[in-house]
């Protein structure tokens, strides 16, 4: 392809020269100089532009991606005010083991953990039940699908607040409905279990309808073939559900739980907004405060960036644990199929 | 990677596939399950914004009693106007129009550059560079909040809404979602052409890309706007509700006051939800399909 660009790059010199020259007799020595100051431009252009495209996001990301992520593990080995960012006296580990040593990082990671699964794993297989009815042919499927969608454009605010009042202990029409049915009302708030359950309902509400669509678009990806041997086969629509739908989305399954599970470990305004006047702790007993939330109440409440930077830095380093394992489980099946 | 970017073939297996797949496995009657289930999941999507709505439209008197409220009251209006001017909301709109029309329009015009060079360019490294990109959509900006905050506060940023706007610029999806996109809409023939008639790369990019990759553009902006529009954390801690907020910061702050009133709770996250609702109801389907185009890969 290189020798495309090659021969593209020299043609057009002779190419834009042409027109409008006065034909007849060779070019001047002038003309010539003219050419190859252009056929250098040219290369020029072919061989650093692209570089010149691309350095936008680079740079971009260099300043406010890479950079303050790098510059967090910096931080997290000072002690840094809140009130005073700039003044950073070296600590070493100590930020460290404060946290590691404080109860409520624990309590935070397992929040964070259990929060995950209670949100992912359902909203995963709703998302691909709801994204294998969607694959019907249906009458007015584009209907169903902005509804499930607005979920997604309402915002982490107005849902969390919205929820909270579907959850309110005593006036909720949640409690409300499951008092019709004989169930007594449930502190929505201040009971552990209930409570995770309330936040997780939030991120699954939000994001079902997204994922759902990007099942939905593998689905229509899979070659039609693979349906009609199946059916030669005698295999019922369940059958073929399983032993071709299935195993052709593992790519986008794994893609969605990589996504998912990158979205729970930072999972921030929910639970901060889930009880408004706790706040940054999550709960009166920090009973669905997460990682994310414990950060922010370590910056920016007990005013110690230093230590927030240690979570966030633990945090990342658990990602990377994540990512890893997802990498040798993704080989696994890709060797495995 | 696996990409379904044009819709035609997509409808076209669609259509040919239920009724072979019915016929083979005899299930005809599955219809009416699988349109209550939607029907379901629709209402489940749906209710929790019609009843901000409902409840909006109420007092907070109204919402301590049981049973909740199911249909609409007179309040609707002076709670909207209460939750405007307590909360900042108007100025907070402007904010957040300008907050994320700006970074919507420079991710877009940022993103479909890379992308171009990244789907039809050659240049040493472009693999690896990409499979940066690919590698940075895997770390969450979350993580990196703390240096930023010092920064801006050695800038003096504080309650500035370039400090908002300029780490919401990095976008590695952006730029993979226009990669995929120009590498089938984009025929090389045509490159090739421009560049025979002497164009330069930057009179390819205006003349050739942009063009073909309008469509593309159009459903990236839409997808940052909203991002952006809804965007917490980072807005949450440099910006104050009293000082320069966007819309959900001023939502936020809404739901702390001491005694919160909920109907106004409740027109306050309305108000900050109803543009968006309203851009989805008009540009819905092509949203629809910009998820769906964006998101397959593997």
């Amino acid at each position: 392809m290189s020798t495309g660009h090659d021969t593209a790059a020299a043609s057009p010199v002779k190419g834009g020269a042409a027109p409008g020259r006065p034909s007849g007799g060779g070019p001047t020595e002038q003309e010539l100089k003219r050419r190859k100051r252009l056929s250098r431009r040219w290369q020029r252009d072919v061989r650093w532009s692209p570089y010149a495209f691309v350095s936008p996001f680079f740079l971009l990301f260099l300043a406010f991606g890479l950079f303050p992520l790098l510059y967090t593990g910096w931080a997290s080995l000072h002690q840094v005010e809140l009130t005073a960012p700039t003044d950073m006296n070296w600590v070493g580990m100590r930020n460290y083991t404060r946290i590691f040593d404080d109860e409520f990082f624990w309590n935070a990671a397992e929040n964070t953990l259990t929060i995950g699964i209670i949100s992912t794993v359902p909203q995963l297989l709703m998302a691909m039940g709801i994204a294998h009815i969607l694959n019907y042919k249906l009458r007015a499927s584009t209907f169903y699908r902005v509804a499930m969608l607005a979920p997604y454009a309402t915002s982490i605010a107005a849902a969390s607040l919205v929820f909270v009042l579907l959850f309110g202990r005593d006036y909720g029409m949640i409690n409300w409905a499951l008092g019709a049915v004989g169930i007594d009302n449930i502190d929505w708030q201040n009971d552990k279990w209930a409570s995770q359950l309330a936040v997780s309902t939030i991120v699954i509400w939000r994001w079902t309808g997204y994922n759902a669509l990007i099942y939905l678009a593998a689905m229509q990806a899979i070659p039609q073939d693979l349906y009609e041997s199946a059916a030669l086969d005698g295999a019922s629509r369940w059958k073929q559900f399983f032993h071709v739908t299935l195993p052709s989305l593992r790519p986008t399954i794994l893609f969605t739980v990589v996504v998912s599970t990158i979205g729970a470990s930072q999972l921030f305004g929910e639970p901060l907004l889930f009880d408004a006047n706790k706040g940054a702790s999550g709960g009166s007993q920090h009973q669905f405060q997460t990682l994310g939330l414990y950060l922010y109440e370590q910056g920016w409440v007990n005013q110690h960036l230093g230590r927030a930077s240690a979570i966030a830095w633990t945090m990342f380093l658990i990602l990377i644990v994540i990512g890893i394992v997802n990498y040798v489980i993704s080989r696994r099946l890709r060797a495995s199929s | 990677m696996t990409t379904t970017l044009t819709k035609q073939p997509e409808t076209a297996s669609k259509r040919s596939r239920r009724p072979k797949a019915a016929r083979a496995g005899g299930t005809l009657h599955a219809g009416p399950i699988a349109y209550a289930v939607l029907a379901l999941f629709t209402i489940v999507s749906l209710f929790p914004l019609v009843w901000t709505a409902i409840a909006a439209s109420r007092d907070n008197q109204r919402l301590a009693e049981t049973p909740p409220p199911f249909w609409f009251g007179s309040n609707l209006f002076d709670n909207l106007d209460l939750a405007w001017n307590d909360a900042n909301l108007g100025e907070a709109f402007i904010n957040t129009t300008f907050v994320a029309g700006v970074s919507a329009l420079t991710i877009v015009f940022l993103s479909t550059i890379a992308g171009f060079a990244f789907a039809k360019l050659r240049f040493k490294g472009r693999n690896a560079m990409m499979l940066i990109v690919i590698g940075t959509m895997m770390v969450p900006p979350q993580l990196s909040v703390i240096p930023l905050y010092m920064m801006v506060a050695k800038l003096d940023w504080s309650d500035q809404l370039q400090a908002v706007i300029l780490p919401s610029l990095v976008s590695a999806f952006g730029v993979f979602f226009m990669r995929q996109y120009l590498l089938q809409a984009l025929p090389d023939e045509i490159i090739e052409a421009a560049r025979v008639d002497g164009a330069s790369s930057w009179r390819v990019i205006w003349h050739v890309v942009f063009p073909a990759a309008r469509p593309a553009m159009a459903v990236l902006g839409m997808l940052m706007f909203v991002q952006t529009w809804n965007d917490f954390l980072w807005p949450f801690l440099v910006l104050t509700q009293n000082g320069n907020p966007t819309v959900q910061v001023a939502v936020a702050g809404l739901g702390r006051g001491y005694t919160p009133d909920q109907s106004l709770i409740m027109a306050g996250a309305l108000l900050g939800t109803l543009p968006l609702l309203i851009v989805f109801a008009i540009f819905g389907k092509q949203i629809v399909g910009g998820i769906m185009q964006g998101a397959v890969k593997g």
